[in-house]
């Protein structure tokens, strides 16, 4: 049987998307129930550059479902250093073990491997161009604090230009139903066209402004990124806009009571540390429902069935 | 104006936009064959003003999709004992492998040889595909 991969947040459907959050939802209320689940299965942790959270994220999800870690987080001590390619690479790798997760710098790494491995295999981040398992981290995080995905007000907040994560958990979240965007960004950092297109074409609302003091209050989700230095030509332009969407307790006074914030971290400033005792903030929350819905992704991708539904 | 003898048998690529017909003659290697290929550039057009045009002395297996790729306006006619037999009209192919390569420099296919690297149809207006490996486009 063909292995089943997970290289971008359009490979699942949004009833497979659903049932991987129940999933999550049921790991993360008996987690004992599921500790066994993966026992005898190995994972394969290929990072081809660093990552603290997203690779102990993955492998304590597998440690937690019972299985096993092999890999690697340095690739000068993997057999790429003797020049193996990255398509031998996955094939040998996918004989030792059950399932792969890969993250490289290069675009479109794990999508290669999957032609290659014969075992599923898990884009973690390549390069610039997807890193899917943010997206259902972002999901399960919004599906624990609100009923379900459905009639939210998303606004999205920061470097919208470059963030392929925002641009991904956008793209997933449209094709959830009622959902509306309001894009906050100073002009040089606005969301790109084609994300608006792809938006267009589905008929969902959004609307653009540079104001997050005049928008947070309509706001059930605020999603932030950062505001990236490097994106500046001009340092005037940078030191201009850097202060403008620091989220403080003074924004979040104009917020809803039940809005939360969201960000896939790491912060700089963007959100000042004065926040993060507010109930609505969980983007330290986040972090551990990443782990979750990876618990529940592998499961999914090895075809586990669930304990509690037998 | 110069006089190019009638074509008895092969290809004629007409109204390709002036300017393309040298591209054209590239990709098509028509410099590697061993028959009579003339191009002609800026011939006057009734209905473009000006236009390229290739004949052929030979009877070619055309890349119809790199033709496509290039310039999609183009007619490309069969000429057999000096009549025309066959004449084919093109339309962008909704896939192309073989004839892209992807300039994302971030691509893996940039640093791994990777053979048959699929191409999507985004924008059939611009000719614009998306390589399967990181959806960044390209055209030819």
């Amino acid at each position: 049987m063909e292995s089943r991969h997970l290289l971008q947040p359009s490979d699942f459907s949004i009833a497979e998307i659903n049932d991987m959050l129940r999933l999550a939802k049921r790991i993360i209320q008996n987690p004992i129930a599921y500790s066994e689940v993966c026992k005898g299965k190995v994972l394969a942790s290929l990072f081809y550059e660093p990552s603290t959270r997203t690779k102990f994220s993955f492998d304590t999800a597998m440690l937690r479902l019972g299985g096993q870690v092999i890999g690697f987080s340095d690739p000068t001590t993997s057999s790429t250093a003797k020049g193996e390619t990255v398509a031998d690479s996955a094939l040998t790798i996918s004989k030792y073990a059950d399932i792969i997760v890969v993250r490289h710098p290069k675009e479109g790494t794990a999508r290669l491997m999957s032609k290659h491995a014969e075992c599923p295999v898990i884009n973690a981040g390549d390069g610039g161009h997807m890193h899917p398992t943010q997206t259902l981290t972002d999901l399960l995080t919004i599906v624990s604090y609100k009923p379900e995905i459905k009639d939210l007000t998303v606004g999205v907040c920061g470097d919208l230009k470059f963030g392929r994560t925002i641009h991904s958990l956008v793209t997933c979240l449209a094709r959830f139903e009622n959902i509306r965007f309001v894009f906050i960004s100073p002009d040089e950092l606005k969301m790109p066209v084609y994300v608006k297109d792809e938006l267009n074409k589905m008929g969902v609302e959004y609307t653009e402004t540079s104001s997050l003091d005049e928008s947070i209050g309509s706001l059930d989700i605020l999603y932030m990124s950062r505001v990236q230095r490097e994106r500046f030509i001009s340092e005037e332009d940078y030191l201009r806009l850097k202060d403008y969407f620091i989220l403080t307790k003074e924004k979040m006074k104009h917020a809803k009571e039940d809005m939360i914030v969201m960000h896939p971290l790491p912060r700089v400033n963007e959100i000042a540390t004065e926040v993060d005792s507010d109930p609505r903030a969980v983007y330290f929350h986040q972090v551990k429902y990443g782990m979750y819905v990876r618990m529940a992704l592998i499961m999914t991708l090895l075809g586990i069935k669930d304990p509690l539904c037998e | 104006m110069i006089n190019v003898s009638k074509l008895k048998k092969g290809i004629v690529i007409d109204h390709i936009t002036a300017g393309k017909g040298y591209k054209i003659f590239r990709q098509l290697n028509l410099d590697e064959l061993d028959a009579v290929v003339v191009l002609m550039r800026n011939v006057d057009s009734a209905k473009k003003g000006k236009k390229d045009l290739i004949k052929i002395e030979t009877d070619l297996q055309i890349n119809f999709d790199v033709l496509a790729l290039i310039d999609p306006g183009v007619t490309v006619t069969y000429v057999l004992d000096g009549e025309k037999v066959k004449k084919v009209k093109l339309t962008p192919p909704n896939e192309v492998i073989d004839i892209l390569s992807c300039k994302n420099p971030r691509c893996i296919t940039n640093q791994e040889h990777i053979e048959h690297v699929h191409f999507r149809l985004v924008n059939a207006e611009k000719k614009l595909y998306a390589c399967e490996f990181c959806d960044a486009q390209t055209s030819l």
